[in-house]
């Protein structure tokens, strides 16, 4: 389900690190907590992002939601398809459906993240709550 | 429901859940200089009849004789009675927000009709379910266009509103967002050299108004390319929209908001106003305040329901697109009967008649000596006079005559002491305004009789040479 290459934060945002590049997107959870998604809006290119601080919204038809970067860096590409079919994150969040893609300027950051196994031992935990 | 705050009782026993034994030890904490000494001047209670026939006798006071030549924002109109007539039925009387879809489907369609109107009057594509007033329509606007940009400067015409210009410093002086007014030139309307001067990298929106505080025509298309040039958005706001009923909607701009009253909310007492405030589409998802769409049910029949309601405080808290807007549904209401009963050929033919007549007045007093209308270019119903005379005795003289004649605009514009701003709608008869003009005509006659020239022939030299250049 959860695929073992990404890594993945407490806020359902998972990243994969390719040459010094992550590309970013939500977890299939928090699709599904969202329910269909109608809206997304992210940071631009060049623009910079923080760890843990928000680079955009989803929204869904019940709510807005933050969206909160795993690492920092510079905003180097965005998913233009997304504007037009926003409900893709409902279909292939770890697929197609990717938000965006940041220079990391801090390769530890990622070492906080947390692997598939971590990650799925995490929702179950969150479900059971 | 009694409206009855607390009993005694009630009172009793809040002082004794506080540990005080009298409402004068309870608040013994506030400095004693800081209290109130004695009885409140109020009057004592009154029974029913006894306040009926007060306000009986308060409403014979108030000036309805009087024809007001007042406009600086607030429009005197003509209401036809079927606005109050269907206003006041009970399945509309409530201004709250109708967040049950199911149980308020007259309401959301009015305001879908209100958002319908409003869009076809500005030239935008969306609009929302209303504001408060003009005031804070355009803080929205340029709070708005501070989201759509993320740029943190805004330039704003000194022809905009003063008061409105107020309740936008209000809003955002503790957010450092920088505000530049930029002047006008001599024909009434915005510099537009001292526009593209002040326009940099860093501007978010440039707000003007049109017609402008003065009753003139901004050159908005010419605003919107050097806004657009640098990256800035340009913001509308209109107090008099009635005006859009004969003038070119600025569709270029890209936000288009302001006051909705003068379309069936009468004047009292400073309120109650109506904001609006519509888009271009693309700027649909930081628009503040309520959307009504249009959708199907389940069985496939038109309904209509608050739309990106995900957006509000009730839902985003904090991070709300707006978290100090209201909307005026019921003031809206009033608007979209008043549109919906005048159409577009009768809007259209008001606008004219108010065009006509103020027009004709301006004329009028420009043909007497010493009179001035210091601007030129074009305006609707509203346009600023200087009088040969000193403008606190005219208004005085103008007042035995019952007519309000207009407002003194020293008190917003230092630089404009001794002029005027007079507003001619279709409730000012020609009878009214040819009384008007006597009293101008009387006092040009007496300023001639006891002056030996000096500024007299001076402004009238001047009043000369802007009708050679005409």
């Amino acid at each position: 389900m959860y695929p073992q290459e990404f890594l993945y934060t407490k806020e359902h945002e998972w990243i994969r690190v390719d040459e010094g590049i992550g590309t970013i997107g939500i977890t299939d959870f928090a699709q599904k907590e969202l329910g269909d998604i109608v809206y997304v809006e992210v940071a631009k290119p060049g623009e910079r992002v923080a760890a843990n601080e928000s680079l955009g919204t989803v929204e869904s038809v019940k709510a807005v939601s933050e969206i909160f970067s795993p690492v920092s860096g510079e905003v180097t590409a965005v998913n233009a398809k997304l504007q037009n079919n926003p409900e893709m994150l409902n279909t292939d969040p770890h697929g197609e459906a990717w938000l965006i893609q940041v220079r990391l300027s801090d390769r530890g950051e990622i070492e906080k993240l947390m692997t598939a196994e971590e990650y799925e031992a995490y929702i179950q935990k969150e479900k059971s709550t | 429901m009694r409206y009855l705050p607390n009993s005694d009782s009630d009172r009793a026993a809040m002082l004794k859940a506080t540990g005080r034994s009298s409402v004068d030890e309870f608040f013994d904490r506030i400095p004693e200089e800081l209290r109130f000494e004695g009885p409140l001047n109020l009057p004592g209670p009154l029974s029913e009849p006894e306040i009926l026939e007060y306000f009986r006798e308060t409403s014979q006071r108030s000036a309805r004789e009087y024809v007001s030549l007042l406009g600086a924002g607030a429009y005197t109109h003509y209401v036809p009675v079927a606005v109050n007539a269907l206003l006041s039925r009970s399945e509309f009387f409530t201004a709250y927000t109708p967040y049950q879809a199911e149980i308020a489907q007259g309401t959301l369609q009015a305001m879908f009709e209100f958002q319908t109107l409003m869009t076809q009057l500005t030239g935008m594509e969306v609009g929302n379910a209303s504001l408060y007033d003009g005031s804070t329509a355009t803080t929205e606007a340029v709070l708005m266009a501070l989201r759509v940009t993320r740029r943190n400067r805004v330039l704003v015409a000194r022809t905009v509103h003063p008061e409105y210009c107020q309740v936008l410093r209000t809003f955002i002086r503790h957010q450092g967002t920088e505000i530049q007014e930029i002047p006008y030139e001599d024909s009434g309307q915005l510099d537009l050299a001292r526009l593209e001067s002040a326009l940099d990298a860093g501007t978010a929106a440039v707000v003007v108004q049109s017609p402008n505080f003065f009753g003139t025509l901004e050159r908005t298309a010419q605003i919107a390319e050097a806004a657009h040039r640098s990256g800035a958005l340009l913001i509308v706001t209109i107090a008099e929209p009635l005006s859009l009923a004969v003038v070119k909607p600025p569709a270029e701009a890209d936000i288009v908001c302001g006051e909705a009253q003068s379309f069936g909310v009468r004047v009292a007492f400073g309120g109650p106003y109506v904001g609006f405030l519509t888009a271009k589409e693309k700027f649909l998802r930081q628009m503040p305040g309520r959307l009504v769409g249009q959708t199907v049910d389940k069985e496939g029949r038109r309904g209509f329901v608050l739309t990106l309601a995900t957006r509000e405080q009730h839902i985003r808290r904090e991070k709300a697109t707006s978290n100090i807007c209201t909307n005026q549904s019921l003031c809206a209401l009033a608007v979209t009967i008043y549109l919906s009963l005048l159409g577009k050929n009768g809007l259209k033919r008001l606008a004219e008649l108010n065009l006509a007549k103020a027009h004709y007045a301006a004329r009028q007093l420009e043909s007497i000596p010493g009179v001035i209308t210091p601007f030129r270019a074009p305006h609707f119903n509203e346009f600023v006079v200087r009088p040969p005379c000193d403008a606190d005795e005219l208004l005085a003289d103008l007042q035995k005559e019952k007519i309000i004649g207009g407002l003194s605009l020293e008190r917003f514009y230092p630089e404009l002491r001794n002029h005027l701003l007079v507003c001619v709608t279709e409730t000012v008869s020609r009878e009214a305004i040819d009384r008007m003009v006597d009293a101008y005509r009387r006092a040009a006659g007496s300023r001639r009789e006891t002056e030996n020239g000096g500024e007299n022939a001076e402004l009238v030299e001047a009043a000369m040479r802007r009708h050679r250049e005409e």
